[in-house]
Order: structure tokens, then C-alpha cells, then sequence
């Protein structure tokens, strides 16, 4: 940012980028709506809700000041926003919205519109705790809750890696072969409100990054009208539903070679996924989100002390990549998945249950013709326990990782989980099945 | 029809598009008849109210003119025989099986 | 504004953007009133519609009777998908990547519109989208099988409102949608009934021409939930308005007026009578609720004449305009 310029206000997300690429200080919703003003979308619907209203006042100025081309649509409620935004899609304009917790939840039935349609809007999520009880800070209940409705899932570690995304998001989303929403998750206030120094674009290379959005059908097409949205029963649904999968599917091999042409551009590489020290690591904890910068502090702080320690951080969570995650983890001995989000399956939390999953049969168990165990994972898959944390905002801190470290080294020195485990950090889950390691991470007893 | 009855996922647009606009015309709603409808064209005022008050689009008209009945559409509601005015009656409904073998 | 409204030969050679070949049932009101509206479309039009009988009977994939584009998206959202629409159409065109001039009309019944969609609605009037919304009324979730609705009349058995031993249907009245709609300032709003089709098509037109969203209400009798023959739905709105049970009334600018006076005001029994869901009305000590609508039906009509002398241009203004 300018040094003339205060952190926190429009002119800091809406300084003119054209002449050159610079370092500078934002919050994660200034840089974010700092890249839907590069991206200049057509249409944007939006309705505040904390944390993410900063990014709708702030885009609001930008249109204000005529700044950017696009209609801003001050809908009434977020169901309302999330369906302009379809309507505007299916119309042909690029079109973007924002949100946050409990509006996430109220767009819910048009989240599946949206990708049941395949329209390629793009969304910030600004992580945020689900009522009841109400709580306006950060955890991923919001987005979790919604990872089953089509849209593809980016998760940001920090305000640069939001920037980077919602660009990339833009080529993801509208990419033939995928054809999908996408949210683009960040961590409310950790990230949405936290300065950081990030490097941005020039407004010329994000648009010409982006490129225009010339969809192949749209309802304002005069010469081939189209029908949006019509009754599909038990002849067709299924066809449309395999569609969609399969976009899904394709979606896990676009994200990379978006990612590449962004590296290209600026340097910062982004996989599906990010495999710190995890080489020749023995224990390593899976994180989503702003913890995973507090993870691999404490890794390096453990590697110091000669214990091999590792984090892998999950940046994309739909598509799955499951298959990269058994490549990263098989080798393992212990993994905690940390879940931001309860999930309520009283079976652990929803990155649990998923990268659990993308470890079984990997076991070596079926031994080759020469009696040597087969697979990834040749003495048997990691043993995986479950870390809920952080909910409705309840602080991280580097002894809280420590903590989760320590279990996983104890469980591979062989100790059997005790009800007691790591009193006063660890809460065990009340009632644990036999191979279903739950614990709650800096909840009071 | 582009999309032929039990296409695969692959051969049919995305998203439940449909790109043949007003293609529903191939499908004839004409079967669900009790009634129909007898045009009496000698009795026809052309005062067009059949046209204006059908719901299916059923009462062909050329040149502003009403020339007959589009029985692949009518569903037999009765609406126009009620509609035209008593002094041309020139709609009259009658049982289907009394309609001969051509309609 | 003055209006030449089109003839019955002039309609007919429109382009008919709703095709034969749907699957609403024999003697629907609602494809009646889409087509004497979209009869009076001035260019090429987008329809959005709630979910409800005309979405899906008119949509089976892979059929669609529309000629022109049309979206379906959700039951309470089409006022805001519509909005979504209009904000690209105005985004293209300001952009030169839409050349072609469109209007918009937006759909629901009434359980889309009174009911679940009247946020959405609400949001799109105050906006000021240009937009056409058009609730086609039949009083009840028809779609579902006859359910109340806030439109639902007062005395009228569905479903959810039976009459039984204990209950006479539906014991509020309608909610007054017309007066919702104008409230929000909007340049048109209107009530129509498809058995005056010149009154209809007139509005239609106005309301396409408004320079900003319009709101029409237009009534569409449906036998099934009604229960009444097929070849009455014509002969059915008609004594609607000419018992003044649904006015045919225009707000314009904030400007009320009634649009059509029966000569003759007919007694409400007479649009009551030849249907079912107001059979129970005729038993026994039911027969004072048919006093009952009679009088708010009465009341509604000296009121609407009240706003249209109370809203009306003051004399200097009439002269020089």
C-alpha cells in the first residue's frame, strides 16, 4: 500500500495498478476486493454480512468512483444475491458475489442451481461460525457445510494466496472442460482483517490473466434462444448429475495448469496441495486455512529438535485429490487431520473422514508373488486421528500444534489412547469408537 | 429432437440447457381429448375470441383469419365452443368417438 | 400515456413466444394470460419463472415451449434471478457484447409471488430493475395438489383449509398484493383478468414500456383446484370482475384508477356458485360467510374508488397535461 494510503479503507483495495507491480500491505478483504476490481466482473450481487463486508462497501466505492464497468445489484438477501448472480450467469456476464456463514447458509439451494446449472461464478467465502449460538469469527462450518454442492473449493492460507486465488478462480470456474462455481475460503478476521504485505498485479496482467468470459450459450443470445433451468426427471437428471462429475473430475486437472500459468506470471506456485518437510517426515497434520502458517512453524521449531515432523496443507478441497494425498501421507506413521468444523457425524469431522478414506488400501497387506508387501504404505497406512479446533474463533497458538505433535510421537512410540489424553490442550471425544481418535483442541473440560 | 430418447451423459448439453427453442411443438397434447371442438367455418364470424382465449395455441390462424382447429394440440376444454359468441355458435364440441375416422 | 391497443388480428400475428405442445392441463387460466401478455411483448423477451405449474409444465425436458429464452431457477427467487438478468443485460449493452434489445418478464403464481417469493420481489421493485413481474393468481398451491396460499379467498376449502364440521375453509381474506406492489413507489402496477383481454393487453403494454419494474396481477382460474368444468374459465373470470370480487384496477405513477365498472355490479354468489371449493359455503349456518365476502367485497370496491379520487391528478395538473 502507499504510505500515504490508511490500511482498511477503499483507497487502499482501489490504488490504480497499471503501471506496475508493487508490495504492499493489505487486509485479506481489501486484497480480495482488490482482485475483483482487476477481474472487473460484469455483474456483481452482494449482501453484508461479517466478516465480509468490507469487500462489498469496498467494491461498492470502486463502482461509485467509476472505477470498474460492472452493475453492482444491492440485493436484499443473500439467496437473493447468490440467485442474481445465477441469473446473470446464464445471461452471459461474469458474475460474482461474496459471503460469509450464515449467508453462506441461506444461499444453500441456489449453491446447487448454480452448479447444477454450470454456471462459473465465483465466490469469496469468509470463513465464519454457523448459528446457534451466534459467533461472528472464524472457523469453516460455513464452507464445509456447503462441500458437497458442486462448486469447486480453494482454501487460503493467507491474504496473498486469497489474491492469487480468486484470480485463478476465474480461469478455473470458466474453463470449458470444468464449467463450475467456484468459493474461494479464507479465514474471517485471521486473514479478512489481518494486514499483510502481499505482492499484487498490475490490472493490465489480471485482466489479461483472466481474459473475457465468452460463454457459448447465454440467455441474451438474440439468434439462439435457450432454455435455463427446466424440469428434469428420472429420463435425464442422472445424465446431467454424470455431467457434472465428470466436470468435477476435470476440474483436478485444470486447477494445476491454472496454477502453473500463474506461476509463470508471478512466481508463486500453487498445487492442489502443499507437502512441507513431509519427505521423510514420521507425524504430520493436515490443515486447511490460516493454522496451517502456525503448523509449519512449529514444524521447523520440531525439525530443530531432530523429530520429523511434517504438514500438509490442503489447498483445495473440491476437487478431492485424494490420490496425491495417499502419495503424500502413505508413507507416514501418524497424521492428525485438523477439522475447523465439527461435522457432527459423531465420527470425526468432515477433512477427516475424507483423508482417511484416501488413505484406505494403501495397507500392503496383499503381499506380491515374492511375499513383499505391495503399495504406498508397505508397513501398513498412518494411523489417523482427528483434531477439532478453532471453533467459532477460539485461538491457535503454536503450543496448541506442539500438543498435537506430541500425541502423534506418543502413538508411534506405541502408547494406546487413554481418556485422559493431553488433559488441559487434547479433550478427547466422550465417546471414542475403538478406531476413531477424536480429540478437541483447546476446548475447557 | 437433438437429444434422442436415452441419450448418454456424453452426447446431451450440459447443465439441462435446452438449445431447440419452442421444441415442445413435437410433442402433441392432442391425446388427452374427450371432447373436441367442430369448427363450423360457414358460421364463423372471425371475431378471433376462440383465438385469444385458447391455452394451447390450438386454434390455427392465417392471414388474421381463424382457418380451423390444431387437434395435435387441443386438449378439449371447451373453452372456445364456450366463448364464441351465440350469434355465430360456429364451435361446438362433440364426444371424441363421434369425431370421424380422419380427425 | 395513451395507448392504441392492438386488435385481435394484430395479436394473432405476433410472435407467439409460448408454443402448443405444453403440458398444462385442459383449460388452465395460466397459459391464457402468458399468451395475451406476451402477445403484447414490443421486442424480443427473457422469461423467468418461479417454480409452480407454468415452469414445469412447459419445461419437460427436453421440451421446452419457449420460444424465446427462458430461466427457471428456484420457488421464491425469480424476481431476483430476473434482477440478475437485467443487471447483465444493462452490463453487455453499456460493453457493445449484447446488441439486441430484450424485455423481461418474470413469473410466478401466487404461492411464488404472495407467498415465498415476496422478498425477492420486494428487493427487485425497490431496485427499480426493469423488469415485468407477472403473478398469474389461481389462489392456492396448485402445483403441489391445492394448497392455501396467501391469495387463497376467504371461505375457499383446500387442502390445507378443508371444510369440515369444525371450519369453513379459509377463514382470512386475500392479501392485497396489488397495494404491496405499488407501495414500493414503482411506475406501473395492475390487476387484469383474461376474459377482458383488451383491458390485459393494454396493461401488458404500459407495463412494458414503464421505465422501470412493473407489476401485473392477473387472475388464472384453475378447474382442478376450483373445481369447476374446463369450458368455464373464460365465463369464470369474467364473473370475477363483474362482481367485483377481483376490480380491474391500474396504479400508474401512484395514480389509482378502476380500469373497468360492471354496469350492472353482479352478486358475489354468482362467481361463488359454479364452483366446488365454495360448495360448503351453501350449508347451513356457512351462509353467513358468504354475507361476510359480499361485504368486503363491497368495502373493497368503495375504497378502491376512494384512492382513485384521492389520487388524482389535481384539476391544473389534468389541464395541462
Amino acid at each position: 500500500m502507499g504510505e500515504d494510503v490508511r490500511p482498511g479503507t477503499a483507497e487502499a483495495a482501489g490504488r490504480d495498478d497499471r503501471a506496475r507491480r508493487r508490495r504492499t500491505a493489505l487486509t485479506g478483504n481489501e486484497a480480495v476486493a482488490l482482485a475483483m476490481r482487476q477481474v472487473e466482473p460484469d455483474v456483481v450481487a452482494a449482501y453484508p454480512i461479517t466478516p465480509q463486508t468490507d469487500i462489498v462497501q469496498f467494491f461498492a466505492s470502486f463502482v461509485a468512483d467509476g472505477r470498474v464497468k460492472t452493475e453492482f445489484v444491492t440485493v436484499e438477501s443473500e439467496h437473493s444475491a447468490m440467485s442474481a448472480v445465477v441469473g446473470a450467469s446464464a445471461a452471459g456476464a461474469r458474475a460474482m458475489t461474496a459471503t460469509s456463514a450464515n449467508g453462506l447458509a441461506l444461499m444453500w439451494e441456489v449453491l446447487y442451481i448454480a452448479s447444477g446449472s454450470r454456471l462459473p461464478i465465483v465466490m469469496p467465502v469468509v470463513n465464519r461460525a454457523l448459528s446457534a449460538p451466534i459467533n461472528i469469527h472464524c472457523d469453516h462450518s460455513d464452507a464445509m457445510g456447503a462441500r458437497d454442492s458442486g462448486w469447486v473449493q480453494l482454501w487460503s492460507e493467507d491474504a496473498q494466496e486469497a489474491y492469487d486465488n480468486v484470480i485463478q478462480a476465474v480461469r478455473i470456474a470458466e474453463d470449458p472442460r470444468v464449467l463450475l462455481p467456484v468459493m474461494v475460503c479464507y479465514d474471517g478476521f485471521i486473514i479478512s482483517h489481518a494486514l499483510l504485505n502481499l505482492e499484487v498485479l498490475t490490472d493490465d496482467e489480471v485482466k489479461e490473466f483472466v481474459g473475457t468470459y465468452r460463454p457459448d450459450r447465454s440467455l441474451l443470445d438474440p439468434d439462439r434462444p435457450v432454455t435455463v433451468g427446466p424440469l428434469d426427471l428420472y429420463d435425464f437428471y442422472f445424465e446431467h448429475k454424470r455431467q457434472q462429475a465428470e466436470a468435477m473430475a476435470a476440474a483436478r486437472e485444470v486447477i494445476p495448469e491454472v496454477a502453473a500459468a500463474y506461476a509463470a506470471l508471478t512466481g508463486r506456485s500453487y498445487g492442489m496441495m502443499e507437502a512441507y518437510r513431509l519427505a521423510d517426515a514420521e507425524a504430520a497434520v493436515v490443515v486447511l486455512g490460516s493454522a496451517a502458517g502456525t503448523a509449519r512453524f512449529v514444524v521447523d521449531r520440531l525439525r530443530r529438535e531432530g523429530r520429523k515432523a511434517g504438514l500438509l496443507k490442503l489447498r483445495v478441497f473440491r476437487p478431492f485429490p485424494a490420490s496425491e494425498m495417499a502419495e503424500a501421507l502413505g508413507g507416514l506413521r501418524a497424521v492428525a487431520v485438523m477439522d475447523r468444523c465439527d461435522g457432527f457425524s459423531a465420527a470425526g469431522g468432515p477433512v477427516f473422514n475424507e483423508v482417511r478414506s484416501a488413505l484406505y488400501g494403501l495397507d500392503g497387506v496383499r503381499p506380491d508373488a515374492a511375499g513383499r508387501p505391495q503399495g504406498r504404505a508397505p508397513n501398513g497406512p498412518p494411523l489417523v486421528v482427528n483434531v477439532v479446533y478453532g471453533l467459532g474463533g477460539r485461538d491457535v497458538d503454536p503450543e496448541d500444534i506442539e500438543a498435537v505433535f506430541d500425541l502423534l510421537f506418543r502413538r508411534i512410540e506405541g502408547e494406546e489412547p487413554r481418556g485422559e489424553d493431553g488433559a488441559g490442550v487434547l479433550s478427547r471425544s466422550l465417546r471414542p469408537s475403538p478406531n476413531t481418535e477424536v480429540h478437541y483442541l483447546g476446548v475447557r473440560e | 429432437m437433438t437429444v434422442r430418447e436415452g441419450a448418454g451423459w456424453k452426447e446431451i448439453p450440459r447443465g439441462g440447457l435446452i438449445l431447440e427453442p419452442g421444441n415442445a411443438v413435437a410433442y402433441e397434447t392432442g391425446d388427452w381429448r374427450t371432447f373436441r371442438p367442430v369448427w363450423h367455418e360457414d358460421r364463423c364470424i372471425q371475431c378471433l375470441l376462440c383465438w385469444v382465449y385458447c391455452p394451447d395455441a390450438a386454434i390455427e390462424v392465417k392471414d388474421g383469419k381463424v382457418t380451423g382447429v390444431d387437434y395435435r394440440y387441443c386438449k378439449g376444454c371447451g373453452i372456445c365452443a364456450t366463448e364464441c359468441p351465440d350469434k355465430a355458435h360456429a364451435l361446438e364440441m362433440i364426444r371424441e368417438e363421434e369425431a370421424g375416422a380422419d380427425g | 400515456m395513451s395507448l392504441k391497443v392492438k386488435s385481435l388480428k394484430e395479436l394473432a400475428a405476433a410472435p407467439q413466444w409460448l408454443t402448443p405442445g405444453h403440458r398444462m392441463c385442459a383449460g388452465c387460466g395460466a397459459p391464457i394470460a402468458m399468451r395475451q401478455l406476451l402477445a403484447a411483448a414490443p421486442r424480443r423477451v427473457v422469461v423467468g419463472c418461479a417454480t409452480g405449474c407454468l415452469e414445469v409444465a412447459t419445461t419437460i425436458y427436453p421440451y421446452t415451449a419457449w420460444r424465446c429464452s427462458f430461466i427457471h431457477s428456484a420457488f421464491e427467487n425469480t424476481a431476483a434471478t430476473m434482477s440478475g438478468v437485467e443487471a447483465a443485460y444493462r452490463s453487455l449493452r453499456r460493453q457493445a457484447r449484447v446488441e439486441a434489445d430484450f424485455v423481461f418478464v418474470a413469473v410466478g403464481g401466487d404461492g411464488g409471488t404472495y407467498d415465498i417469493g415476496l422478498q425477492s420481489l420486494s428487493g427487485m421493485l425497490e431496485r427499480g430493475h426493469r423488469v415485468v413481474y407477472v403473478c398469474y393468481d389461481n389462489g392456492a398451491y396448485m402445483n403441489t395438489g391445492v394448497q392455501r396460499s396467501s391469495a387463497t379467498p376467504k371461505g375457499a376449502a383446500t387442502t390445507t383449509c378443508p371444510a369440515g364440521e369444525a371450519s369453513p375453509g379459509k377463514r382470512q381474506p386475500r392479501k392485497d398484493l396489488l397495494a404491496v406492489a405499488s407501495a414500493h413507489g414503482i411506475p406501473y402496477a395492475a390487476q387484469a383478468a383474461p376474459s377482458h383481454w383488451r383491458d390485459l393487453v393494454r396493461k401488458a403494454e404500459k407495463a412494458f414500456r414503464a421505465e422501470g419494474p412493473a407489476f401485473l396481477n392477473i387472475l388464472a382460474p384453475c378447474p382442478r383446484g376450483w373445481r369447476y368444468d374446463t369450458a368455464q374459465t373464460i365465463e369464470l373470470t369474467r364473473l370475477a370482475v363483474e362482481t367485483c370480487f377481483w376490480p380491474l384496477v391500474e396504479v400508474e405513477e401512484g395514480r389509482w384508477s378502476i380500469t373497468f365498472r360492471p354496469k350492472k355490479k353482479k352478486p358475489l354468489l354468482d362467481f361463488l356458485k359454479p364452483q366446488g371449493r365454495f360448495r360448503h359455503l351453501f350449508e347451513g349456518q356457512n351462509l353467513k360467510m358468504i354475507e361476510e365476502m359480499q361485504r368486503e367485497v363491497d368495502e373493497n370496491w368503495r375504497r378502491l374508488e376512494a384512492l382513485e379520487r384521492l389520487t388524482a391528478p389535481a384539476e391544473g395538473l389534468r389541464r395541462s397535461s
